[in-house]
């Protein structure tokens, strides 16, 4: 039993909520929650009449049980009808049914928005909160319609009590979040921004609030707000701490409304008013200074508070960019915590001084703490390494942020070394930002190469196609530094053990420029070829079709290992390969260099022109990731510091005059062309993987009528099926065949769909070659949906990271239940299904011969009852059946019309919704 | 503003799920899920916020309850920090020592706090002696049902 129970205790639910806790198991937990909920379900419907506080107590165990996780489908009603009671107890636990449960049911909606109107208009401070709370709690568009217009007059009536004003003014700031064409503000707004001035400080920290966040959809309508909130700010920094009473905090005094109003301020340029403008330097200053003073308590709550207001005062002067000392001693504060003993100020540090980078006057001064980013990253070193990987993380993006030509040399050498203890989970990352800023800043290209070649050793699993391509397409592309790549990839294929990505990147190299280094006898055409061809049986089926392209170019480049070369094409474990692509090259290029003259060989096998300028495909893959706006990419951190569109002007200019202009060799800011797939249509001609994760949807459609056979096939996979389905439920078994020799290693799957409730047995991480594994999915169709589930597969397959995504086919009409019904019937609900949008009808050209016999098999297979002598002419067919979904059952009735003649088709079909009419019809006129 | 504020046991039971935007179920379990693996996971001592999608994600352990806020990209992580504790001095003050059990017991009352305090995501009333002020005219009420609402005004 609780130790407290204030207020008017319900017993029967204590009771109730011990019994829970005292469940052994989740069995006896769901028996019990179901003995409840036929108690009140009884008692609900029962003759007699409950009082209100049965009610309350019922309605309040119904949401125990909700917010136990488990789904309640009544008592909405009798929650509504608390919303009426007089009591303020039975009233207060109905509107919070109402907030936790909310319900799309329009009926509701509306008897909810009555009670809310009356609690609205009843005067009474007490039920008018709770009426807001309402609103804000559930802000659906109903509601904004509804009540839109009558809460800007509550907000700014004289007589209106403070509390109300404060939850009127934030429940506005809901509506106009959710549907901002419903809130009309023009007349309101002049009254809304002198709440600024308002004598309670609770109702202005709702009203900043507001003004706020409609400030940054209007900036122009609400520019009167910035002097009034540079006064309010200014009288609350220079304040004495026990001047607000109970709006000090730990001795800050109003740290919430002071963060506020300097959030509002960051809505506007630096304001043009000289002497508001010194005000608010001053303000700046001053909470700049504070940061020095000593710290008037020693609890965590004091510096916080303390610390929010000042970390918010810096992301004021980043964003006005505009006075060269604030930022510098901005930058000094932030320089400070970097050392400092709290994680927590370290993390914000990095992250502000992130943003403070991209500004002209504080680069240079961000630069000066470079060491101590860098010391973030050493573990060895506990003092100033943090063992925390999110410190961390920030601290990588401040190094890329901070990175420029007089540096780059450094952070990346630093970055390569901390990638080798960094933790797994930005690895990735990492290889990124170091592959991007090595191709930024790249004097020499030199340098560039050992800087990838050095990645793919520490890193090689973490480093993505799109890195290794990269490094080709520069190679190619600049001809000072082929000699030396080719060079430096022969050496590092000396090492024993290598990984295969610098297979591949040294195949590549040395099948195109292998000549630059023949001279030496080291490495002589013979030993080039040796060395990479010791390679080959250790790597995967692409790499090794891209080795195959390597030999065909060395035939070209030297005749002399001609003749070594057609040997190894020639031996049977080549063409006889059991990869279909391995022995189509083996016998394409074998036959290629027999028959063919020299002058052919030379113009099939010349050198790669060069790859067109595109946009960086890893500066892409980076951005994808982390999502535009976390780039702290020069020119798209400014656009987001000074976004908005006063400032806009000004903005361009300083862009323009922004120069740390980094000279960007190879267009890495131009912007993508329109297949930007780079270098995936060059690269097919070498490697035989599919383009990473597309989704393969090619056998989807042969699955709407069956449910079992083949879905997905490639070189390495086949993936089978069998489901069966019950109702709204199914159950499908997926087979993975590993159609190699060798194991594949870390597979995995996941499927992921957003209407079904899909959860997949786990799978052994190990397929052995040549065998098959069974992975078990239970599925539930919880509504009407179009989307099929895809699943996602990943493994290893040796050493390289294979990705296939497959649409799986579940469709919505694998929930049919057939129906049996006469004809008298059918034409009955036929008819009550009339309306124009429960009928879709479609008119399509036959793709199949026409055959009776496949037509049926075919609707059967769709899942409908055929209904036969129900079409007074014989050649239609006719179906019913019903969809079960979780929520509900829908009806549907079918006909096929076929047209011999025309070789046409008509389809119609009807069924209560027009969403399930519709997917329906697309699925099947597919089929015919 | 803020888009959640969930507390949850150390074992991961959930005890209190606050939502300021509207979801679907689906994707309320998904970050539940995602929360308490991802907060629970933390070595102690790691900094109190952590990056998830777009959400900053602000969290602090009292006793055996995790309190986790998410809260947008542009937010005050050190705030948010102090919006977290703030509540709990007003459970504090409101059970006598709070603990865990109170919250699951008494729910409601812990729903009813959390909405004086924050409303559609932000700050409603910073002040502690209003916040309980007004709970504690909303218990008078409760003991008291007839009583008619201008008793909320002698304590206001």
């Amino acid at each position: 039993m609780p130790a407290v129970s204030k207020g008017d205790g319900m017993r029967g639910l204590a009771v109730f909520i011990s019994d829970i806790r005292n469940c052994k198991s989740k069995e006896a937990e769901i028996k019990r929650i179901n003995k409840e909920l036929a108690n009140i379900r009884s008692k609900f419907k029962g003759d007699k009449a409950l009082d209100g506080y049965s009610k309350k107590k019922y309605v309040c165990k119904l949401l125990f049980i909700f917010l136990l996780g488990h789904d309640i489908d009544f008592g909405h009603m009798e929650a509504v009808n608390l919303l009426s009671s007089n009591k303020y107890t039975e009233k207060q636990i109905g509107y919070l049914f109402i907030s936790v449960l909310v319900n799309s049911n329009s009926d509701l909606i509306r008897l909810i928005n009555n009670a809310i109107k009356n609690d609205l208009a009843s005067r009474n401070p007490t039920f008018m909160n709770l009426a807001l709370h309402c609103i804000a709690n559930v802000g659906s568009r109903e509601m904004a319609e509804a009540f839109a217009s009558e809460i800007p007059r509550i907000l700014v009536a004289g007589d209106t009590m403070d509390s109300v004003k404060q939850s009127a003014a934030l429940c506005l700031l809901r509506l106009n979040r959710t549907s901002p064409d419903l809130v009309p503000m023009g007349e309101w707004t002049a009254r809304v921004v002198h709440l600024l001035n308002d004598q309670h400080l609770g109702v202005v920290t709702a009203a900043t609030s507001l003004i706020t966040t409609l400030a940054q959809k209007n900036p122009d309508d609400f520019k009167t707000s910035v002097s009034l909130a540079v006064a309010r700010l200014s009288r609350i920094v220079t304040s004495a701490s026990i001047d607000l009473q109970d709006y000090t905090y730990y001795f800050v005094a109003a740290p919430w409304l002071s963060v506020k109003l300097l959030r509002l301020l960051q809505c506007y340029p630096p304001p043009e008013d000289a002497a508001l403008r010194s005000r608010l330097t001053e303000c700046l200053e001053t909470i700049l200074n504070k940061a020095q003073e000593p710290p008037k308590s020693k609890k965590v709550q004091h510096s916080n508070a303390k610390n929010a207001v000042l970390f918010e005062a810096i992301a004021l002067i980043i964003h006005h960019d505009s006075e060269p000392t604030l930022l510098v001693r901005a930058c000094n504060q932030l320089g400070q915590f970097l050392q400092h003993r709290e994680t927590n100020l370290r993390y914000l540090a990095l992250e502000s001084m992130c943003t403070l980078a991209s500004s002209e006057f504080s680069h240079e001064a961000v630069k000066t703490h470079m060491e101590t980013v860098i010391n973030a990253l050493k573990v060895s070193l506990p003092q100033f390494g943090s063992r925390d990987v999110s410190v961390r993380q920030r601290a990588v993006d401040l190094l890329y942020a901070m990175c420029d030509r007089s540096n780059a040399k450094q952070i990346v050498a630093e970055m390569l070394s901390y990638l080798e203890t960094a933790d797994y989970s930005i690895r990735e990352e990492i290889v990124l930002k170091v592959a991007i800023l090595a191709e930024k800043y790249a004097v020499d290209y030199t340098w560039y190469v050992d800087t990838i070649l050095n990645l793919i050793r520490i890193a090689g699993d973490y480093v993505s196609e799109e890195v290794w391509y990269r490094v080709i397409q520069i190679v190619i592309n600049r001809d000072d530094v082929q000699g030396y790549a080719a060079k430096t990839v022969f050496e590092a294929l000396q090492a024993p053990a290598c990984h295969e990505n610098l297979v591949k990147v040294g195949g590549y190299i040395l099948g195109e420029f292998g000549n630059l280094i023949a001279g030496d006898s080291r490495s002589s055409p013979l030993v080039q070829f040796n060395l990479l061809h010791s390679k080959f049986h250790l790597c995967s089926v692409p790499t090794r079709a891209l080795l195959l392209s390597a030999y065909i170019k060395f035939i070209n480049l030297f005749p002399e290992v001609k003749a070594t070369i057609q040997d190894v094409l020639r031996s049977d474990s080549q063409l006889r390969n059991a990869d279909v692509e391995l022995q189509q090259r083996a016998v394409e290029y074998l036959r290629l260099s027999c028959i063919a003259s020299t002058d052919i060989l030379a113009t099939v096998l010349e050198e790669m022109p060069p790859f067109p300028e595109r946009e960086s495909s890893i500066l892409a893959k980076l951005k994808k990731k982390k999502g535009p706006g976390k780039l702290p990419d020069m020119d798209d951190s400014r656009r987001s510091v000074n976004g908005n569109t006063e400032h806009s002007e000004n903005t361009d200019t300083t862009n323009k005059s922004s120069t740390h202009s980094f000279t960007d060799v190879l267009n890495l800011n131009s912007a993508p062309s329109s297949g930007a797939n780079l270098l995936i249509d060059v690269f097919s001609e070498s490697s035989a993987s599919p383009a990473a994760t597309e989704v393969s949807e090619e056998n989807f459609p042969r699955f709407v009528c069956k449910n079992n056979g083949v879905i997905y096939e490639n070189q390495l996979l086949q993936i089978g099926l069998k489901s069966e389905y019950r109702q709204n439920l199914g159950r499908m078994y997926v087979f993975y065949g590993n159609k190699t020799s060798t194991q594949f290693l870390s597979f995995s799957s996941s499927v992921s769909s957003s209407d079904l409730n899909i959860h997949p047995k786990a799978v052994d991480p190990v397929i052995e070659g040549g065998a098959q594994m069974q992975q078990i999915l239970n599925i539930e169709c919880v509504s009407d949906f179009s989307d099929a589930p895809v699943l996602n597969i990943q493994f290893r397959y040796g050493g390289a990271l294979q990705n296939i995504a497959v649409k799986l086919p579940v469709m919505l009409n694998k929930f049919f239940q057939p129906t049996e019904m006469t004809s008298q019937d059918f034409f009955q609900r036929w008819k009550q299904l009339g309306a124009p949008q429960q009928e879709v009808q479609k008119i399509f050209k036959a793709k199949h011969s026409m055959d009776t016999e496949v037509a049926k098999a075919k609707i059967l297979g769709f899942g409908v009852a055929l209904l036969d002598g129900v079409d007074p002419n014989p050649a239609n067919f006719v179906g019913a059946g019903v969809v079960h979904t979780k929520s509900t059952q829908v009806g549907c009735l079918l006909r096929l019309e076929p047209n011999m003649q025309a070789q046409m088709y008509r389809l119609t079909l009807r069924t209560s919704r027009d969403s399930v009419s519709q997917r329906l019809c697309e699925l099947l006129s597919e089929q015919f | 503003m803020m888009r959640f504020m969930l507390l949850f046991s150390r074992q991961g039971k959930l005890r209190l799920q606050k939502w300021f935007t509207s979801m679907s179920d689906r994707e309320k379990k998904k970050i539940i899920r995602d929360m308490t693996t991802m907060v629970l996971a933390r070595q102690p001592r790691s900094c109190n916020f952590m990056q998830w999608k777009d959400l900053k994600i602000v969290y602090k352990r009292y006793a055996s309850l995790y309190f986790c806020l998410g809260v947008e990209s542009q937010e005050n992580e050190l705030l948010a920090l102090e919006i977290i504790h703030r509540y709990v001095e007003l459970l504090d003050k409101y059970f006598g020592n709070v603990c865990e059990l109170d919250i699951i017991f008494n729910f409601e009352k812990a729903y009813f706090i959390l909405d004086e305090f924050l409303m559609g995501g932000e700050v409603q009333e910073t002040s502690k002696q209003i916040v309980n002020r007004s709970i504690e005219a909303s218990d008078m009420l409760q003991e008291d049902d007839s009583s008619e609402w201008y008793e909320v005004e002698l304590f206001g």
